[in-house]
């Protein structure tokens, strides 16, 4: 049996619960066996998790679950898997899940591989998965010799689709250790998907020449539905807030769609956005290094184009 | 307060990547090799603060070969007072966090800093590795920390803002950017740092239960295709009818 840990924000699933379940249901069927799901605390609709191939849903219904501790969410999550009978736990690559993914390795004595992007693959008895290295650069696959196996899958890496009808839930009687840590507050940036999350995103630098000039960043965004990012000089500058740094030292990211405006695009940059699947970049100087990691590229000021590009996203929009 | 830093050696960052031995091996050779930049930016600096402000003492950790010293006797010219370094080749994220578990047990330290993640497997498991192992709380991805007698304040990165939690000594902490500033080793550093104790200690034994068995380069990325910057219509067709990405 495969069981995924479903995360929930204030109660609701996200579109990476759907994906992971559905990542979680391909892995079952690589290994000839089901998949679960587990939800943690408050949670409205986890039985729309069967809708991407969850069998069963496993519910742990205890609020004391609604703030996050890797340590007591750890034992939870190996006493479910026993009780599901699941050797194979998969959690999201996300700040919860990398809290949670090497402490599960050592409690169910699993072997385990962080942010895999593709589905196993079993041959002969050996398992294998693979995952980006060196900041996207490379590839590894890797080989879990254990019975147990406990995997991180990253964002973003394939789309879930929808394979089955709701499942039924079963609330699960687990006890649930006291946190020793005490979250005192939680600050989101409300209304957009987060950069990890996200499929468009549209990221400005330097180019810009003065944090009063984003506006036209935020209408390309707005009309896009994407979210905005920047580079680092711009966080180290406090033009933008530090959360919307991406980058090696910032937040990597695999969007289906990047657009760089006004970012030369320094190896550091480029390692943490290199995955994205199409790369649009803008910008004046037709030497600038990004050019060679992009697909789509417009030489040209970008306080012109970026608005044009706005207009013409709008017409695109009201036809589509 | 007895602060343990865990610090890895890892490729610089602009280094080639490249395989041999049939794509199961990355390719060292040329390549120049660095202190991980979370380690050494963020985690260790921030523990040397910590020590400056409230006193005790900052230890490095290593898991490697003796090639290593120079990584680790770069962490003693920054501020370290003293480093170990255990004798193996760090074959698995687990092997590497029970040989830093086995010695942190052994010496009671109070936290146990280490970077968010290393920039060559980028796995980011080794701290929680280490907290369940010592059965400690765990905060992943500080970017900032104060530390109250021996409860700690601490920021934690997470998608899209940041939380605000409290623990109290002993866990363990992984550091994101903004924990600290980087800072560059003086010359009295460098010269005081030869003579401060670098302890080598054998391995424990542990097992590996996932190792990385090929590997691959990603397929080149074709040529860019430039569009007019005066007909922003043809991008958009483009994303949508070429890429599928709109």
């Amino acid at each position: 049996m495969v069981l995924i840990f479903a995360e929930t924000q204030k109660g609701k699933f996200k579109k990476a619960a759907y994906e992971l379940t559905y990542y979680g249901y391909q892995t079952a069927q690589a290994l000839g066996t089901e998949c679960a799901a587990l939800v943690l605390g408050t949670a409205e609709g986890a039985e729309e998790l069967g809708k991407y191939g969850a069998s069963k849903v496993y519910h742990v219904t205890d609020t004391a679950l609604d703030t996050f501790d890797s340590q007591a969410y750890t034992k939870v999550i190996a006493a479910a898997a026993e009780k599901a009978g699941a050797n194979v736990v998969i959690v999201g690559h996300t700040s919860t899940g990398k809290s949670l993914l090497g402490r599960l390795a050592v409690r169910m004595n699993a072997g385990s591989v962080p942010a895999v992007n593709a589905i196993p693959t079993v041959e002969g008895g050996t398992f294998k998965v693979r995952k980006p290295v060196f900041s996207g650069k490379a590839f590894a696959d890797y080989e879990v010799k254990s019975e147990n196996k406990v995997l991180s899958l990253m964002g973003n890496s394939l789309q879930p689709q929808e394979v089955g009808e709701p499942a039924s839930v079963e609330a699960l009687d687990v006890e649930v250790p006291a946190a020793q840590v005490t979250v005192k507050e939680v600050k989101r940036m409300e209304g957009r998907t987060p950069l990890p999350e996200a499929e468009l995103v549209v990221s400005a630098g330097r180019g810009m020449k003065g944090p009063e000039n984003w506006g036209i960043i935020e209408e390309l965004a707005e009309t896009m539905g994407a979210t905005t990012a920047c580079s680092r000089p711009v966080a180290d500058a406090d033009w933008r807030p530090h959360h919307e740094h991406v980058g090696q030292t910032g937040v990597a990211i695999r969007p289906n769609l990047y657009f760089a405006i006004g970012i030369s695009g320094a190896i550091q940059h480029l390692a943490g956005v290199n995955s994205s699947k199409t790369i649009v970049v803008i910008n004046k100087d037709p030497e600038a290094p990004f050019f060679k990691a992009a697909d789509y590229g417009v030489v040209g000021d970008l306080f012109d184009v970026v608005p044009r590009l706005n207009e013409a996203m709008k017409k695109f929009k009201a036809e589509n | 307060m007895k602060l343990l830093v865990c610090v890895s050696k890892t490729p610089e960052t602009t280094a080639k990547i490249a395989f041999t031995e049939s794509n199961t091996q990355f390719d060292t050779s040329g390549v120049q090799f660095i202190m991980n930049p979370y380690d050494e930016w963020y985690a260790l600096v921030r523990a040397l603060e910590l020590k400056e402000a409230n006193g005790g003492s900052v230890t490095l950790i290593n898991v490697g070969p003796a090639a290593n010293d120079t990584v680790i006797r770069k962490g003693l010219a920054i501020g370290a007072d003293e480093a170990v370094r255990v004798d193996a080749e760090p074959s698995s994220a687990l092997f590497v966090a029970k040989q830093i578990a086995a010695y942190a047990r052994k010496e009671a330290f109070d936290v146990v800093f280490l970077g968010k993640e290393t920039i060559d497997y980028n796995g980011s498991e080794v701290g929680a590795m280490v907290a369940e192992l010592l059965d400690v709380p765990f905060i992943s991805y500080a970017s900032h920390m104060e530390m109250d007698g021996d409860t700690a304040t601490v920021t934690r990165d997470i998608e899209g803002g940041n939380e605000v939690v409290e623990v109290k000594a002993p866990f363990v902490v992984s550091a994101a950017k903004g924990l600290a500033e980087q800072r560059i080793p003086n010359m009295r550093g460098i010269m005081m740092a030869k003579r401060k104790p670098l302890k080598v200690e054998p391995a424990v034994e542990a097992e590996d239960l996932s190792v990385a068995v090929h590997y691959e380069l990603p397929p080149e990325k074709g040529d860019v295709k430039l569009v007019d910057p005066e007909n922003m219509d043809e991008l958009v067709r483009l994303l949508h009818e070429e890429a599928k990405a709109i």
